[in-house]
């Protein structure tokens, strides 16, 4: 599903975010990215959906070169992939419906379809009951869950998540991560980054460790 | 409905809603107050036009011969100005035919009664060309039982000169308020943009296509273009409404019925369609410029 090999990220003015990274990820896999801050991690989930570009080895996604997709191609690749920032990245001048609409608008689904899927991914997340408040009303673990909701409106194969638990108490980022675990069961493959090791402990599941831009 | 009227209708209703806030109408405001003015003045020198279309432009020489002579001594001098080759049309004025003519001018029966007889003259109204005007009549002028001659060259060529001064002129101020138009569309959807950076920026990170992003700007210049246009007719036929009230006043007083005439549909269309088209261009040259700046990253 995702495969890297010696990928090397250095930024302008010459710090190194990864070094030599190789890896692979199968389909279906739920697999944790750990680290410190400034391990690497956010570049290395930044180069899946080509928000950034490795500066040498190669990044296959989906069996699609990253490195060497043309500019017009990445949207069509990304609608492919789930997702989740850190910051949530909602929009606060419309409704959670709305949020959740949005992948959809430019996708092209018909009204009735595109509805549908809204209420079956808020419904999976548990804000079925929240469609009408506007982001700012919710907690901190709703924003997240909400982010969630965006990123599966689509189907993807793909879910991908930065720091998704970063500033929720223990029990809302439990829940997080037991959607997660969710979708992996129905077939998703899932990648989180995280510095919660004891999180990550109680899962058991496959665990790349960085440091310093390298696996260790 | 297919996928892509459905994002074209979304991104048409987006651009209508930003439209009719207060900005969006402000903007469209001051494209119509900026096109209003050569619109106008276009409208102003087609009326005038048509009262100088009237009064013909070709150089004309008009030939008055002595009151007293005869009839026969006119159509011997007809005669002769039919061989000059530089007389491009003749027409005799037969002084009955005059007095008839002026007759039909306000004011004028009373005068011609008081006087009890027919002061006028026969005449030649002939029509040149304009290297042979002067020439010409300086030549009329020495034949026998001729009183006068006028030429109409010198005027008639002045009026040409001022009506395309004001044509060259309008024309400038159209192209300088049409970049003006241009420049203010881009400047609103700069700000456009820049409001809606957070959701161009979402957009893009989850799979927006950048024609899906830039679709509502364009539409928002088109539809700015297109509102400003239609402001500029309005305020056109508004001024003219009200300049028409005095005009009718100072006319009537002339005995004449005279009014300035609206625009044609046509050309009212244009003018519409034509800010629309400027409108486009400014959002196309924004967009170009400032949707590039918003990578996520």
């Amino acid at each position: 599903m995702v495969s890297f090999s010696s990928v090397a990220k250095r930024y302008p003015g010459g710090q190194e975010a990864l070094r030599d990274v190789s890896f692979a990820i199968g389909e279906g896999e739920l697999a944790f990215i750990t680290g410190r801050s400034g391990a690497g991690k956010s570049t290395l989930l930044k180069l899946i959906p080509a928000i950034e570009r490795p500066t040498s080895g190669s990044v296959i996604v989906k069996g699609q070169n990253i490195s060497a997709l043309k500019r017009a191609a990445i949207p069509y690749l990304r609608r492919n992939l789930g997702l989740v920032f850190q910051d949530q990245k909602l929009l606060y001048d419309r409704s959670v419906y709305d949020n959740a609409m949005l992948p959809l608008a430019f996708s092209g689904h018909a009204p009735k379809e595109a509805a549908r899927r809204v209420r079956a991914a808020l419904d999976k997340v548990g804000l079925l009951g929240r469609e009408r408040s506007n982001p700012i009303q919710l907690s901190g673990g709703e924003q997240q869950r909400l982010a969630i909701a965006r990123a599966v409106v689509n189907r993807p194969s793909l879910l991908i998540a930065d720091e998704p638990t970063a500033n929720l108490d223990a029990e809302s980022a439990a829940r997080i991560l037991e959607i997660f675990v969710a979708f992996n069961q129905v077939g998703v493959t899932v990648l989180i980054a995280t510095h919660d090791q004891g999180l990550v402990a109680r899962y058991g599941k496959r665990v790349l460790h960085l440091e310093k831009g390298r696996v260790a | 409905m297919s996928a892509w009227l459905r994002q074209h209708r979304r991104a048409f209703g987006q651009a209508l809603r930003r439209l009719t806030k207060a900005t969006g109408l402000a903007s469209a405001l001051v494209i119509g107050i900026a096109l209003s003015l050569p619109a106008g003045g276009y409208t102003l020198l087609e009326s005038l036009r048509a009262i100088a279309a009237r009064l013909t432009l070709e150089p004309q020489i008009s030939l008055f011969l002595q009151p007293e002579a005869k009839r026969a001594e006119a159509e011997a001098l007809g005669k002769r100005l039919r061989t000059d080759p530089r007389v491009a049309t003749l027409r005799f004025v037969p002084r009955e035919d005059a007095l008839r003519e002026l007759q039909a001018v306000e004011g004028f029966p009373e005068l011609i009664a008081a006087l009890g007889r027919n002061p006028l003259p026969d005449a030649f109204v002939l029509s040149t060309n304009a290297a042979a005007v002067d020439a010409l009549a300086a030549d009329l002028a020495k034949l026998p039982g001729v009183a006068h001659v006028q030429a109409d060259a010198v005027w008639a060529r002045r009026l040409a000169a001022l009506a395309g001064i004001a044509r060259l002129g309008l024309w400038l101020l159209a192209g300088l308020l049409g970049t003006g138009l241009v420049a203010v569309t881009f400047n609103t959807i700069r700000l456009q943009i820049l409001t809606q950076r957070d959701e161009i920026e979402v957009s893009k990170l989850i799979g927006a296509t950048d024609a899906f992003i830039r679709r509502p700007f364009y539409y928002l210049g088109l539809l700015q273009g297109l509102a400003g246009g239609a402001m500029a007719v309005g305020i056109v036929a508004a001024a003219l409404a009200l300049l028409n009230r005095e005009v009718g006043v100072l006319a009537e007083s002339y005995g004449s019925s005279f009014r300035f005439a609206f625009l044609p549909a046509g050309d009212a269309l244009a003018v519409v369609l034509f800010a629309g088209l400027l409108g486009w261009l400014g959002a196309h040259l924004s967009v170009s410029r400032h949707l590039r700046d918003i990578e996520p990253g």
